[in-house]
């Protein structure tokens, strides 16, 4: 599906990637060129099938808000300083300071802008590490079968049983993590075997399609195996559950950061929501600080609805099976993972 | 192999690897929570002027987590492993100074009570839903719970807890913000305090309902209108069946039976949930005890806390798995050729 997408990226030269040719027969491409067609092939071939349908649309062009506020947005609003302002404006009081103030006089659209960065890092760092994890092991797990699958699958199956969030408790607790990556990755411990479950069970039936059995009776190693004849067919899987990774991640972190589990040095949404509350009283005293509470939780439900669409668009336009039978349906196991 | 024994030995399985990694994380980690501890006992004993005895240290930490600092790796595991499953002996707490077994043990029903009713009433509903969205598809009421479903679906929910607790508890009063029973009526077998306990876990129940809503319900109307388009089902309307059987026992039966695997991973976020959700309600159940333990690095009580919710939760997927057995006679694997 991606070869007149090669030939409009770099020129036509490109040989068949899919075919394991030795490495003395390819032309030389250089390292630029290879990563170039690396991001067509595996994502912006998929971004142009997925802008086809309405979901994906608005889950990109959202999330694309949220990217533009977390990079460039942060220098276009200078960060908010203390005693900026008056303390507890509520919204709408002034044009200069839309939501408001908190507590020490610094306005609150600034500070959910500055928020951003963190949360989207914790996102990034959690959807790729699960994504990772999830690919190895599920592709490994469903093409080599047999005891290795039966060992990958019990670890798998053992770390979906264990309760996600006191497990990232502890370990949050004996590490101390700041860094918004490490956060991300620890928090995404537990997001990865279901999403290799559904990679696996993708796999048992490519692993019997007839160029894989083609390349397996040419001796090609599993390794050339897995990457040039399965993942490919796997993306579209990885990328609806990367985004629900994320979404977890998200929920996960910033409900860490409001009940204060979690150290921090960068601001998120979670540090400001647990300020509205503990500093600001915003649930017995909504008059006063309920609007230093809802910018960031409604900043929150807007990012994961948007993920949720994105995933539930993707799932739509590639998932044959699902467009075939009906174009309503709702897919029924796997895409869908758990709601920490 | 036998699929309850199967079964069985997985959940023996993942027990005994949750026991296994707390005795990881205390004795293996540098910088991990047994020297943590040590340190801190050093530096109290340095601030008080006594003198520092480091075999004295030693022996209060082996009695606080129970695990030897002084032993070779594989003897403190046997002791640790033992002390855990024979003696139930979890350690002591070092903020509380008492058992962490006792202290769980009594906050535990209060955490199963509210995560099993919102688990079956969540569940329910959602089937439910599910099912009728799927009977009446492309209606109105199709297109506004689609939309509602997957609108709830993305709504985080703690922000579900946080709102109700905003306007039910501190605005409306209708519901009590905190505690699990008024603490005028006197616990036991009397009406008084019934009602009370039912009143303060009307929240914390109804939050946890939207921890899996909207995703269950859309699954569900999938499958159903999937089992729908069967040509079984045109053969039993043709055979006359009376359309209640053919919504119950063929579509509803048949449609249920792959959502079994969400229910499961459902029992392990409600569980896992109730760390945050006792926090917003200060209901203090097991998960209440959390941010107790974090603040206070009562590593004891943070390990018990991780047991405690596994072994509810690898329960209650046994009881999960060992009665679809009986539900859906095809549950077992088939083997497959290995390359």
């Amino acid at each position: 599906m991606s070869d007149e997408n090669d030939t409009m990226t770099d020129g036509g030269t490109v040989p068949d990637f899919l075919v394991d040719t030795p490495a003395s027969s390819r032309p030389n491409v250089s390292r630029m060129e290879r990563a170039t067609r690396f991001v067509d092939r595996y994502f912006l071939t998929q971004a142009r099938i997925a802008w086809t349908d309405w979901r994906t649309r608005f889950g990109i062009i959202v999330l694309g808000l949220f990217v533009f506020t977390g990079t460039v947005g942060v220098h276009l609003v200078p960060e908010p300083g203390i005693n900026e302002a008056e303390t507890y404006m509520t919204w709408f009081q002034s044009w200069k300071y839309p939501l408001g103030t908190d507590n020490m006089g610094q306005p609150i659209h600034k500070q959910l802008v500055h928020s951003t960065p963190a949360v989207l890092k914790m996102g990034l760092a959690g959807a790729i590490f699960a994504a990772g994890v999830a690919v190895v092991v599920g592709t490994v797990a469903g093409y080599r079968g047999g005891f290795t699958d039966y060992v990958l699958m019990l670890v798998s199956d053992i770390l979906m049983v264990i309760p996600g969030l006191p497990l990232i408790v502890v370990l949050a607790a004996i590490w101390q993590p700041r860094d918004p990556f490490t956060v991300g990755v620890i928090l995404a411990i537990d997001s990865w075997p279901g999403l290799a479950r559904t990679i696996r069970s993708q796999v048992l039936t490519l692993r019997e399609e007839e160029y894989v059995e083609a390349s397996r009776s040419m001796g090609v190693s599993i390794p050339s195996i897995l990457q040039k004849d399965i993942v490919p067919q796997l993306m579209p899987y990885v990328l609806i559950n990367s985004a629900q990774a994320a979404r977890g991640v998200i929920f996960a972190s910033v409900a860490l950061y409001f009940l204060g589990f979690l150290p921090y040095t960068e601001m998120n949404w979670g540090v400001m929501m647990n300020e509205a509350y503990s500093t600001g009283g915003a649930l017995s005293n909504p008059q006063r600080a309920a609007h230093w509470l809802y910018p960031p939780m409604l900043a929150l439900v807007l990012l994961s609805f948007s993920l949720v669409l994105l995933s539930q668009g993707l799932d739509r336009v590639f998932n044959p099976r699902l467009r075939a039978r009906h174009s309503k349906t709702v897919d029924d196991d796997g895409a869908e993972v758990m709601n920490r | 192999m036998n699929y309850y024994a199967k079964r069985i030995g997985q959940a023996i399985i993942t027990l005994f690897s949750v026991i296994t990694i707390t005795f990881v994380l205390y004795r293996l980690m540098p910088g991990g929570p047994l020297e943590a501890m040590r340190e801190q006992m050093i530096r109290d004993a340095v601030q008080q002027g006594q003198p520092v005895n480091i075999d004295q240290v030693n022996r209060i930490i082996e009695l606080r987590t129970n695990v030897d600092p002084e032993q070779p790796i594989h003897v403190a595991y046997y002791q640790y492993l033992v002390d855990i499953i024979v003696y139930q002996d979890f350690g002591e707490s070092i903020w509380r100074r008492e058992p962490v077994f006792d202290i769980l043990f009594r906050a535990m029903p209060w955490s199963i009570f509210i995560s099993v009713y919102s688990l079956l009433i969540g569940f329910t509903a959602n089937i439910l839903l599910g099912a009728v969205m799927a009977y009446k598809e492309g209606s109105y009421f199709d297109n506004v719970g689609s939309i509602g479903a997957t609108f709830l679906n993305s709504v985080p929910y703690y922000v579900g807890a946080i709102l109700m607790l905003s306007f039910l508890g501190f605005q409306l009063e209708l519901f009590p913000t905190r505690g699990r029973y008024d603490p005028n009526t006197a616990p036991g077998f009397n009406i008084y305090f019934m009602a009370s306990v039912v009143h303060h876990s009307i929240l914390p129940i109804a939050s946890g309902i939207i921890v899996g809503f909207g995703g269950t319900a859309l699954s569900m109307r999938g499958n159903c209108i999937r089992v729908i388009g069967e040509n079984y089902l045109h053969v039993a309307r043709l055979r006359g069946i009376s359309d209640n059987r053919i919504a119950l026992r063929y579509v509803g039966r048949n449609a249920i039976l792959p959502l079994y695997t969400r229910f499961m991973l459902g029992i392990a976020a409600i569980f896992s949930s109730s760390i945050i959700m006792e926090q917003i309600f200060t209901y203090p159940g097991i998960g209440w005890y959390t941010f107790e333990a974090l603040t206070q690095r009562d590593y004891p009580l943070l390990m018990g806390l991780l047991i405690f919710f596994s072994t509810i939760t690898i329960i209650g997927i046994l009881i999960a798995d060992l009665t679809y057995g009986v539900v859906d006679p095809r549950a077992g694997t088939s083997d497959r050729e290995a390359y």
